[in-house]
């Protein structure tokens, strides 16, 4: 792996089986993200660029080649060795939120930590924390049907970033949010890229979000068509 | 601790449903405690009277007795031995004496059995004592329904004929001086109680005996020769298994209203883990293995059988203890329309035994339920889970 290379892939396939015919999803893709990157993959629909998270995300397995995602091998992971990698080092965040409707926003945010087992206190101390990255420590106590979709998306990161994961993956984090929402949800995660040094790595086909990224990759087709350094931190 | 925090959050959180399935199935739990409960009252109330009337704490029979074969009765008698005499004059033991004959009550015939008993006896709760009669008649007691089938009452005689040891037939008067109301049919229907001693001349078997009854407790280390030993357990076999059989029509019923709160419970995991299968994906992303998610949705599932247990325990328990103090009216002599010894009102007989049991019945057949339907996440992969499909 290159030198302080959080990701790395080679030759990554993915081919879905569609009955008796296949779909290429994903096809000889090779690539490299260093710590601290802002980075997004760009296209169209159906280009590849979730299956592409997915598979960095260990949510997906490839069909061939090879993903490198902080030292561990994605291919070759057992689900519960890949539910830990998640659980430890990866935060996501997703087009629809995806927040857990039962809970409040506290617990919400508090989920991924009960997974890592933290002492009660030190959990409080990082969910109030999150909260507050996100501005949304009043909100603690509401429940996600409470909340504007700027305000879930907004705890979507808090629950992403609770952990000071070393990657967090946004899928689309904009897409059903209006222009000031985007603006203030991207303004704060370039804040957490920044303050704590996480790596960013989006999917994403709007504007407003490739507007903010330093590396831009446009998938085609499943393939890399462009890679492109666009600022340097 | 995590699953089970998080099991209790998410089964609240479903709201109405999880209310329903936890009343419905309530009502299996304390539809099985009661029923069950009666059933125990039941088998209870007729151990308890078949003993106090008829068993005591065992009966040796003489080896040729078979009570379900009549032809064997007229030679079931012998001696008593030595051991059981000893028993018998220290008031551990009365004996019965039983010989086949023949009444003409009001111009009809019927065969009857004779059943000679120690009018001093106290060990059961036959009223011989009545059958001390200072005057020369001999005196007779039967129950109610045999005085009711008979058209026999109080003071009235009746002839009686038998046929003695020697093969001799003979009969002689006996005088109805007590009509007893028992609840055990076994020591009424067909059967006149006749003074021991009175029978044994009558029948030419002086000390001789058919059963002897033993005291409640009543410990016979060693085997007597001729005789054979009928502990409670065989001689309430009968008794139990019709208790058994009428369980069983009862759980047919419970048994239903499981399947119906099971199928509920079932059909709203399925539900569950489709409509919150994009829930699987996010909580597989955040790093929930699989095998965790199918503990978790099994785990919500069994935590309503907890909270039906809570819910059948607010209504249940007051219901319970009511109808275990006051009773189920069951009509006038239902003893003789159930064919055991029951009073008009059955107390049922609630033990921890039950409780415990139908609790954990409950619950493991509400996990199992539970578990079935998450096998469906065993397969699925986070990737297709956020994306809402399900396999």
């Amino acid at each position: 792996m290159e030198n302080g290379a959080l990701i790395r892939t080679k030759d990554l396939v993915k081919i879905y089986p569609m009955g008796r015919q296949s779909i290429t999803a994903l096809a000889d893709i090779n690539l490299s993200f260093r710590r601290g990157e802002f980075a997004g993959l760009v296209g169209p629909s159906g280009s590849g660029k979730t299956t592409l998270l997915n598979i960095l995300g260990s949510l997906d397995a490839p069909t061939s080649g090879s993903a490198e995602v902080l030292g561990e091998k994605v291919e070759t992971l057992s689900h519960v060795k890949a539910a830990a990698l998640r659980n430890r080092h990866i935060g996501f965040i997703f087009q629809t939120f995806n927040l857990l409707p039962v809970y409040t926003v506290y617990e919400n945010v508090e989920f991924p930590l009960l997974l890592l087992r933290q002492a009660p206190a030190a959990r409080r101390k990082a969910v109030l924390d999150a909260l507050a990255w996100v501005g949304l420590s009043d909100r603690a106590k509401s429940r996600p049907n409470q909340l504007s979709g700027g305000q879930c998306q907004r705890v979507a990161i808090a629950r992403a970033v609770v952990k000071k994961p070393e990657l967090v993956l946004a899928d689309e984090p904009t897409a059903n949010l209006d222009a000031e929402n985007s603006h203030h949800i991207l303004q704060t995660m370039e804040d957490l890229n920044r303050d704590l040094g996480t790596t960013f790595l989006f999917s994403t086909h709007d504007d407003k979000v490739i507007r903010h990224l330093r590396r831009k990759i446009t998938l085609v087709d499943g393939r890399v068509a462009r890679d492109e350094v666009l600022a340097r931190a | 601790m995590i699953l089970p925090k998080l099991a209790f959050r998410n089964m609240l959180g479903a709201g109405a449903k999880t209310w329903l399935n936890a009343v419905v199935l309530s009502l299996s739990f304390v539809a099985i405690i009661w029923t069950q409960g009666l059933y125990n009252g039941m088998d209870a109330e007729v151990s308890r009277v078949m003993i106090d009337a008829e068993y005591g704490g065992g009966q040796f029979w003489v080896d040729s007795y078979d009570p379900y074969d009549p032809f064997t009765i007229p030679d079931a008698h012998a001696p008593v031995p030595d051991v059981l005499q000893a028993a018998i004059d220290t008031g551990r033991a009365t004996p019965f004496l039983l010989v086949p004959g023949t009444i003409y009550p009001n111009g009809r015939i019927r065969s009857v059995l004779l059943k000679g008993i120690d009018p001093g006896q106290s060990l059961l709760s036959i009223p011989a004592g009545v059958l001390k009669q200072a005057d020369n008649k001999i005196p007779g007691l039967i129950g109610s329904r045999m005085a009711k089938t008979a058209g026999l009452q109080k003071g009235d005689a009746v002839t009686v004929r038998w046929r003695d040891a020697r093969g001799t037939f003979d009969a002689k008067d006996v005088t109805i001086v007590e009509i007893m109301t028992t609840l055990a049919q076994s020591i009424d229907e067909g059967q006149i109680w006749l003074p021991l001693e009175t029978l044994r001349e009558m029948a030419v078997m002086n000390g001789q005996a058919t059963i002897v009854v033993t005291a409640k407790g009543f410990e016979q280390a060693a085997a007597v020769p001729g005789w054979s030993f009928q502990s409670l357990d065989i001689l309430l076999k009968d008794i139990k298994d019709i208790v058994r059989g009428k369980t069983i029509g009862a759980s047919i019923l419970y048994t239903i209203l499981l399947f119906l709160a099971m199928l509920a419970i079932f059909n709203t995991q399925l539900l569950s883990i489709w409509r919150r299968r994009k829930e699987i994906g996010t909580m597989m992303a955040l790093g929930f293995p699989r095998g965790k998610v199918i503990r978790l949705f099994t785990l919500e599932g069994a935590l309503t059988g907890v909270l039906a247990a809570l819910i059948g325990a607010v209504y249940g328990i007051p219901l319970l203890i009511y109808s275990a103090g006051r009773g189920l009216g069951l009509g006038a002599n239902p003893g003789d329309s159930f064919g055991m010894a029951i009073s008009e009102r059955l107390y049922p007989t609630y033990s921890a035994g039950l409780v415990v049991g139908t609790t954990v019945l409950v619950f493991v057949v509400t996990t199992i339920v539970s578990f079935l339907p998450t096998r469906k996440i065993a397969k699925l992969q986070p990737s297709e889970a956020l994306r809402g499909k399900l396999r």
